[in-house]
């Protein structure tokens, strides 16, 4: 059952920026040093009570809690794998034709229910201009069934469907650039090691109508096979080694990058990280000339 | 008001009257002029809804999972391939106990590719803990809407309706379209107990353990079980304001009968005519008209059925391997009640076959006294 949230952190507009503060955010499965809990609660804080989630199969459906047991303080709808872009787009139909037009509509969905599952309706609701806020926590595979590759998953890493004897040799699919050529009003990335940036993004994307997508990078132990301890450190080389950098885009076309923190190379990020341990040099050379490459066409795009 | 309509104009007309706010389809013959007319009265306004152009029926139906969450009254319309994709989100409406209506406009399940009516692709969602209506008539599609929207609302379980592809959905026939007022004096506007509301926030369909699972899907069959008597309580409200009366089965001509033959939508329409021509020769011949099959109106089947008569089933439908879904569900129910009843299965008009007059007499002559063998499929119109 979800608690009722208190009024103790209204700001003097009137938003509650320590919304999830003020609720105890108890009892959530998630594993320690979970990435999209981070996110959830700070992306919460943002938006306030006037928000309904919309969640497909995925790490965040499990870790909410089971039936009658609910972490959320907002209205949280569970949906089949598939169906989190139509649904919500269905929430928020319903909701416009209720008298609730105020209310912010999130699709919280992994990267499995994003990239690949979901892809054809993500697309279609992109292209109709919904007025929703679909976030996707990217932990690079299929976490909850036990860390079996999706197409985010990264050239050269270990999951259980791409053993040892045959790592992924695919590159991570271009989300991004696949949201940006529907040219949707507004597309960020964000990091739960950049909170500062990550909030001003949801505020920017609360405060835009029509279709936004956010892109977070979602610290993942068990599956990266790190150390708990170390997933903000992890969220911050993403950022650094410039594999995942942080910018947004509006209507396709307006680049910005939000975060230039000093290079690290690609090894330092997956050093730390069981899942690349089977990297062998010429494909980390290659993983860095690919994410210097990625780099310069973003700073290009962004002049 | 008395128009001359198409099947699915009448279906359009009973989604506008009964002030549905969100509705979600994707094209698909011969579904597709339901879309059309519906886009065609949202967008002028003469319907206040939000109609959802989506990219598949996957995405329709979890449209319509997320409004209707939001305590919102919905709709869609599909066909054959198209209901199949929506399998796995018919049973999240069901689980979730949402109160859609849909209609589906029977046709066969390719492959190979065809347009056609047959029966088998709603059949085939039997399981799917979906109220399902079959209609004979434009009239009956209009009237089976309005009256559905108000059975789902009530017991919190999904409704579709069905009616043959082409047969009904693009034959023309005079109906009585019913008064605005009316409608609104027997449907008020939905009002939800449990919606996404973030004054009072809940978490809808989460994760159950094997400890809880159970109990959700016995109070589903527990609310199976409350709709007889729902549906006709609905049906008798229908009939005072409306002034047409229905029933989960309908039958003609039964009472002295020594042969009937039961079937649904518009092959009954075909058996009737023949059974009253049949009747001017002075054949003691009789039709039984499903209009429901889940929940399975057994009661209504067997007080229908006349003592001592030898009983068909014509089934425009195949479920490989066993035969007519309606045959076998009404040997269920025989089989429950203990009842011996020997039924002769006919399979006809797969396809978009024409069942003809013809057909059906060869149906009344084909059923034969008993005799303690096994039954088998007799096919009807097949060129072997």
């Amino acid at each position: 059952m979800n608690k009722q949230f208190d009024n103790n952190s209204v700001g003097d507009d009137g938003r509650d920026y320590e919304f999830c503060a003020s609720h105890d955010f108890y009892g959530h499965s998630a594993c320690p040093g979970c990435g999209e809990k981070i996110l959830f609660r700070h992306m919460l804080d943002v938006l306030g009570p006037e928000t309904v989630m919309v969640v497909p199969a995925g790490c965040a459906a499990v870790t909410d809690g089971v039936f009658p047991h609910s972490l959320s303080p907002v209205p949280y709808l569970h949906v089949p794998f598939g169906a989190t872009a139509s649904a919500a787009a269905g929430v928020r139909a319903g909701l416009d034709m209720t008298g609730r037009k105020d209310v912010t509509v999130v699709a919280w969905a992994g990267d499995g229910a994003t990239f690949d599952i979901g892809m054809g309706a993500l697309s279609a609701i992109a292209e109709r201009n919904e007025n929703i806020l679909y976030v996707c926590y990217d932990n690079e595979a299929y976490m909850n069934t036990g860390m079996q590759r999706s197409s985010a998953t990264p050239r050269g890493c270990w999951t259980t469907t791409t053993p040892k004897s045959r790592l992924k040799e695919e590159p991570k699919k271009d989300i991004d650039a696949i949201m940006i050529a529907h040219r949707i009003p507004y597309l960020a990335t964000g990091s739960p090691a950049y909170l500062d940036d990550f909030k001003a993004k949801v505020e920017k994307a609360r405060d835009t109508d029509g279709f936004k997508f956010l892109h977070l990078i979602s610290p993942c132990p068990p599956g990266w096979r790190s150390d708990p301890s170390d997933s903000i450190k992890l969220a911050r080389l993403a950022v650094e080694s410039r594999v995942f950098p942080l910018y947004e885009v509006r209507n396709g076309v307006d680049y910005k990058i939000t975060m230039q923190p000093e290079q690290c190379s690609v090894s330092e990020y997956t050093s730390c990280q069981g899942r690349f341990a089977y990297l062998k040099s010429e494909d980390s050379e290659r993983l860095q000339a690919e994410t210097d490459q990625a780099w310069a066409e973003l700073e290009r795009k962004e002049k | 008001m008395k128009k001359v309509i198409s099947g699915n104009e009448a279906a359009s007309i009973a989604v506008k009257l009964s002030r549905v706010q969100v509705i979600s389809a994707y094209p698909i013959t011969p579904q597709t002029t339901i879309s059309e007319k519906l886009s065609e009265i949202c967008g002028s306004g003469e319907l206040d809804a939000r109609f959802v152009k989506v990219e598949s029926e996957h995405s329709a139906m979890a449209t319509l999972i997320g409004a209707s969450s939001t305590g919102s009254r919905t709709f869609t319309a599909t066909s054959a391939q198209g209901l199949a994709l929506m399998h796995e989100i018919l049973f999240w409406a069901s689980g979730a106990r949402l109160p859609i209506v849909m209609v589906d406009v029977n046709r066969a399940m390719a492959a190979p590719w065809t347009i056609w009516c047959d029966q088998t692709d709603s059949l085939a969602q039997r399981d799917t803990g979906w109220l399902q209506f079959y209609c004979w008539s434009n009239q009956e599609i209009i009237d089976t809407i309005i009256a559905a929207y108000k059975i789902s609302e009530q017991l919190l379980l999904p409704s579709m309706i069905c009616y043959d592809g082409f047969f009904n959905s693009h034959t023309h026939e005079v109906a009585d379209i019913p008064d605005q007022e009316l409608v609104d004096s027997f449907l008020p506007a939905r009002q939800a107990e449990y919606k996404l509301d973030t004054k009072d926030p809940h978490t809808f369909s989460g994760g159950t353990l094997p400890s809880m699972f159970m109990e959700f899907r016995y109070k589903v069959q527990k609310a199976f079980e409350r709709a007889p008597e729902l549906i006709e309580s609905v049906y008798s409200e229908f009939d005072q304001k409306f002034g047409r009366r229905y029933n989960p089965v309908e039958s003609y001509f039964v009472d002295d009968a020594e042969r009937v033959l039961i079937t649904s939508g518009s092959s009954a329409s075909t058996a009737y005519h023949t059974v009253r021509m049949m009747r001017d020769e002075g054949e003691k011949v009789g039709l039984i008209r499903m209009r429901q099959l889940r929940p399975f109106p057994e009661a209504e089947l067997f007080r229908a059925i006349p003592k001592g008569a030898l009983v068909g089933v014509l089934d425009r439908n195949l479920s490989p391997g066993t035969g007519g879904v309606w045959t076998q569900e009404i040997r269920a129910a025989l089989g429950r009640n203990n009842i011996n009843l020997s039924l002769h299965e006919f399979v006809a008009g797969l396809g978009g076959r024409d069942i003809s007059e013809n057909n059906i007499r060869e149906m009344f002559a084909g059923m034969k006294a008993a005799d303690g063998k096994r039954q088998s499929i007799n096919w009807i119109g097949l060129n072997r």
